[in-house]
């Protein structure tokens, strides 16, 4: 019974754990691959952090708004198997497998779009002149551009907001007054193309309910005088306020082109809070191929050393074992592909270092079974023997192990570093499997085999002729 | 049967022996922390003909990056740490032009940056992450030994044999970091943290076999029922280490160049958590049990004890 069921789960897992297009009946593997980590196949990854200017704390709201955002955006790449997710309070990490140009990739995330309805407080400003808002300051597009200063400029907002907008060279920080915010990018409810009363192309837009009030308030109290569309710190529209409005606007005095570029960019693109790259990581593709293929010789040599080991050490026990680390590899990299487990390289390397570690609950066992052969016990109650008095050792041992990686997964979720999780993972799952293979697979393969009459012989499991009691104690 | 237990002070010598150099060098030099924990920016970069690291240097003093490190290997292809380089930013284009006029072409292997405020969170998780894993370690162990007579005292001789590894595998790195420049990231931490499970993993065995003797009454003292599970053990635990290094040591050749650190204070880790469970974790044992540990501390009070008097 049990062997049937041993062959059963051996079998499926092989046949998940094997590539794709073999023995592919009826496209029933279709999708079961091996998700690569963006170290194994190129790629870009980039933590984003959400800096308010007034330095306050983001709302949760806000944050994951601002997660669906970039999520959209990222839909327009067309990258297979984007992840974005939010990360503590305040960050973002985003990662684009296979993404080969990711100065592209980090322009688009980066292009916040901030819109702004301003109070000019009386002045009419000219469009493209650059502003400070109480939303944060505007800066020289290339503010970043001198290390160190970067870091040193208390204004988080600058790299965000000013890169995506080249042109005006010299101006180190635009100087000059404050304008008051009146309604942002996050008190938008819609925007769209629509038509003036003469027929031109305008960008039309719909405020959120509680935004509107404010809007209105402001509008009826500030008739006849002019304020300001600004996206990105720069005016794009000054208007005179002819009217009390509520709840819906028009952004005119746009080409056709600047009117399509404008509502994609307010749709997608209102952001409620500047963004700043904090960490980022470009991986070639070269390099990913390069790393699979080492990882896969290291594995097969790592593989072949413990199997060659054990056999010559503790003979037909050995060869089971190393029958077991195979079955133990087919059903690890089966769950690898089904959870699905990222695989990066260091999730590899967990996954080599548990196969050196899925030994040793077997080679406690034999070295039991070898102890109760020494006190004379005959073969079959030595197995049972050997067995249960390795248990609490492997069950003590494994637990240890496991509370480590679970405590490495944490680690990983919070550096960032899916690397770290991926281990954590992978050798979390080792060990878990590890302890089936050895206690179930093994024992049912020798108890089988034992009943077979000539290897039924002390030789074959490690313990030589003359040795029959137990004058030695080291093992 | 091989006495190792009544020899214990020599292991405890040989310990302090191999830890000696790498405390010294951790508290001259401390540990040299790499952009996952300092900020700044990681660039490897592949060439197609040779580039000479110091002209390297000069380009990127130029444009102001300093103090940068650049490591040239065999394959052409080098490896800058520097301060935060933007993606996208027009210095980053700029430098790689200037690159381009001087070597040719070139493809971007990977390029990492840290901000500095990560790093810190970083740094601190990390610290967290080792002190977080020992107290799990203790709690689970006091509980898997609530049936001998001090089970706190198996979960922290454990403790103590782990924190000798880590301190064996820092100490080193810190060399390391000394004489070659070998910078320490997110993923040496996780080194130490799979060292420090793969440490008490093996002394769980060793403790395992000590619990399992005192119960069946196997020698006349605990001194010799110490020594005899050892003895037991002993074959194991080096059998479980070969297979693990043997593992290890593909990876480490065969690996790639990127996890070579990772796998080499892998490898140095549980060479060290072979010895110290063997050697120094259930000699502790004895030794607190006839009270040398305590000893030790009495005649560390000593001194202000008489003061005590005195006053």
């Amino acid at each position: 019974m049990t062997i049937a069921l041993i062959l059963i789960i051996t079998l499926v897992s092989t046949w998940i754990a094997i590539p794709s297009d073999w023995l592919n009946i009826a496209g029933a593997k279709d999708n079961i691959y091996v998700h690569q980590g963006l170290d194994l196949q190129g790629g870009l990854q980039v933590v984003l952090e959400a800096r308010p200017p007034d330095g306050g704390s983001v709302g949760r709201d806000e944050l994951v708004g601002t997660r669906d955002t970039i999520e959209r955006r990222v839909g327009g790449l067309g990258v297979s198997e984007p992840l974005i997710q939010t990360r503590g309070s305040n960050q973002i990490v985003v990662e684009l497998p296979g993404v080969t140009d990711p100065q592209q990739a980090v322009d688009l995330l980066k292009q916040t779009a901030l819109l702004e309805i301003i109070d000019t407080q009386g002045q009419s400003l000219a469009v493209g002149t650059k502003v400070n808002t109480t939303l944060g300051n505007a800066t020289q597009p290339d503010s970043s551009a001198t290390p160190g200063t970067a870091e040193a400029s208390p204004d988080a907002t600058a790299d965000a907001t000013a890169e995506a907008t080249p042109g005006a060279e010299s101006t180190p920080e635009v100087t000059g007054p404050v304008f008051t915010t009146i309604v942002s990018g996050s008190d938008l409810e819609d925007a769209f193309p629509t038509q003036d009363s003469v027929g031109s192309l305008v960008v039309g837009f719909r405020l959120k309910s509680d935004a509107a009030d404010k809007f209105y308030e402001f509008t009826s109290t500030h008739i006849g005088q002019p304020m300001s569309i600004v996206v990105d710190k720069t005016v794009i529209n000054t208007a005179t306020i002819q009217d009390a409005i509520s709840n819906e606007g028009v952004i005119n005095g746009l080409s056709a082109t600047e009117v399509t570029n404008l509502v994609l960019q307010l749709k997608s693109g209102a952001l409620s809070v500047p963004l700043e790259v904090v960490q980022s990581r470009t991986v070639g593709p070269s390099l990913g191929q390069d790393s699979i293929d080492k990882s896969i010789l290291a594995g097969a040599v790592g593989l072949g050393l413990v199997a060659l080991m054990m056999i010559l050490y503790y003979r037909l026990p050995g060869l089971l074992s190393v029958a077991a680390l195979f079955i133990y590899t087919a059903i690890v990299f089966a769950l690898f592909k089904l959870i699905p487990v990222t695989l990066t390289l260091a999730g590899i390397a967990g996954f080599i270092l548990s196969i050196g570690m899925a030994v040793d609950a077997n080679v406690l066992i034999f070295a039991r079974l070898k102890d109760e052969l020494r006190l004379g016990r005959p073969i079959p109650a030595a197995i049972e023997a050997g067995f249960d008095h390795a248990w609490p050792s492997i069950r003590d041992s494994n637990v240890s192990t496991m509370i480590t990686c679970a405590i490495l997964f944490w680690f990983g979720r919070y550096t960032g570093a899916s690397i770290i999780q991926g281990f954590a993972l992978t050798l979390f799952i080792g060990v878990v499997i590890s302890m089936f293979t050895a206690i179930v697979v093994t024992r049912n393969m020798l108890r089988i085999l034992l009943t077979i009459r000539p290897i039924n012989d002390r030789w074959w499991l490690g313990v030589d002729h003359g040795q029959g009691v137990p004058a030695s104690a080291t093992e | 049967m091989i006495d190792i237990v009544g020899k214990r002070h020599i292991w405890y010598a040989v310990s302090a022996i191999l830890l000696l150099p790498g405390i010294i060098a951790l508290f001259v030099h401390g540990l040299s922390l790499g952009i996952d924990f300092t900020g700044g920016t990681s660039w490897e970069l592949q060439f197609n003909q040779p580039v000479d690291s110091q002209q390297v240097r000069t380009i990127l003093a130029g444009q102001g990056f300093n103090d940068s490190v650049v490591q040239t290997s065999e394959d052409n292809s080098i490896l800058i740490r520097m301060k935060e380089l933007k993606e996208g930013s027009p210095v980053k284009a700029e430098i790689e032009d200037e690159f381009r006029s001087q070597f040719g072409e070139f493809t971007e292997l990977q390029i990492e940056t840290v901000g500095p405020t990560v790093g810190n969170q970083i740094r601190n998780r990390a610290i967290m992450a080792v002190i977080l894993a020992s107290i799990g370690v203790l709690l689970y162990i006091a509980w898997a030994f609530r049936n001998t007579e001090r089970p706190v005292l198996y979960g922290a001789f454990a403790i103590v044999a782990m924190l000798h590894d880590v301190l064996f595998v820092l100490g080193v790195f810190s060399i390391l970091g000394w004489v070659a420049d070998v910078e320490i990231d997110a993923l040496f931490v996780t080194a130490v943290l799979t060292v420090m499970g793969f440490s008490v993993h093996d002394t769980i065995v060793v403790f395992d076999r000590i619990r399992e003797n005192l119960d069946r009454r196997i020698a006349p003292t605990y001194e010799e029922t110490v020594n005899f599970s050892v003895a037991q053990t002993v074959v194991r635990s080096l059998n479980t280490s070969l297979t693990v290094i043997l593992t290890l040591a593909a990876l480490y050749l065969f690996g790639g160049e990127s996890t070579r650190w990772f796998v080499f204070a892998l490898l140095i880790g549980v060479a060290a958590g072979t010895y110290s469970s063997i050697f120094n974790a259930s000699q502790l044992l004895v030794s607190w049990r006839n009270g040398e540990i305590q000893r030790f501390f009495t005649f560390w009070r000593k001194p202000s004890d008489s003061r005590a008097r005195t006053a």
